[in-house]
């Protein structure tokens, strides 16, 4: 898995690719939560076009996020998922938890 | 006597008397507790699901349920330690059920981890947002039969999928 980040407008966007598995999930934890929780950027973007797989690990990380930032009064985006990652959301029932958006654009204006 | 625990979504159970089925093997593999090892399992076990003309959907949900089920062993029957082994079969299984014929895919994971507590083996209620306990639920969400027993020190979890009826039953590739 590969982790990119980029500032837009002051702030964060994290473009994962790869597999958010047990082997790789702790390292996108620790960039979300240092973005959210160190870093204290305002809006965190996570763009997970190329992400071909997540599991429960990958879930629960996000959900830790997601929490970090309630917490602080930011905010945590989602998009760019693919039907894979789509159907891990709805098994978690989470999809309306999540900010979630189709692509950057929508995101970025959101 | 082993201890044994099923969970079966339809209640199918190959041996209720009712069902006759014989098994061929696909995929035999012999791991080591190592998170790493999980993107090649879920690449074979994909391979394995689409030999048996499963759909991209349900190939999947079951390499998801096998994904669910080796990250469990590392993180709770092995406590996250790494090198021990971890035994993967798959095996086509067809037959009869109920006098219909039927196919699917049968995977087995052993270990000799520690004895899994059945208490923990419900999952947990998805109203609660907070993170874990997922695991178990994705692997119910996404087979037929999930089944846990214990037997001369080893963990043993069965997880079955069925094709659905009106597939096409097919023989793996290259028979």
């Amino acid at each position: 898995m590969q982790i990119v980040a980029r500032a837009v407008q002051g702030w964060t966007i994290l473009d994962l690719s790869g597999d958010i598995d047990l082997a790789h999930s702790p390292a996108m934890r620790k960039a979300l939560l240092g973005e959210i929780k160190e870093k204290r950027t305002p809006r965190v973007f996570l763009n997970l076009k190329n992400v071909r797989y997540i599991d429960s690990s990958g879930i629960a990380s996000l959900v830790e996020g997601l929490k970090a930032s309630r917490d602080l009064g930011s905010r945590l985006i989602l998009y760019g998922l693919n039907k894979t990652v789509r159907e891990v959301m709805q098994l978690s029932r989470l999809q309306k938890i999540f900010e979630i958006y189709e692509d950057e654009e929508q995101a970025l204006t959101s | 006597m082993p201890s044994r625990r099923t969970l079966t979504k339809h209640g199918v159970n190959s041996s209720c008397g009712k069902c006759a089925f014989h098994s061929e093997l696909l995929l035999e593999l012999h791991l080591e507790s190592n998170p790493q090892a999980l993107g090649l399992v879920r690449a074979a076990v994909e391979r394995a699901a689409e030999v048996l003309h499963f759909h991209e959907e349900e190939s999947r949900a079951i390499v998801r349920a096998v994904d669910e089920a080796l990250a469990n062993v590392i993180r709770h029957a092995y406590r996250g330690k790494s090198g021990c082994p971890i035994e993967v079969t798959c095996r086509h299984l067809h037959g009869t059920r109920n006098g219909a014929c039927v196919s699917g895919i049968e995977i087995n994971l052993r270990d000799s981890g520690v004895c899994a507590d059945p208490a923990k083996m419900k999952g947990r209620s998805l109203q609660e947002i907070r993170p874990g306990g997922l695991g178990l639920h994705f692997m119910r969400q996404s087979m037929d039969e999930v089944e846990f027993s214990r037997k001369k020190g080893k963990n043993r979890l069965r997880l079955v999928k069925y094709l659905a009826p009106g597939a096409t039953a097919a023989a793996p590739e290259g028979e």
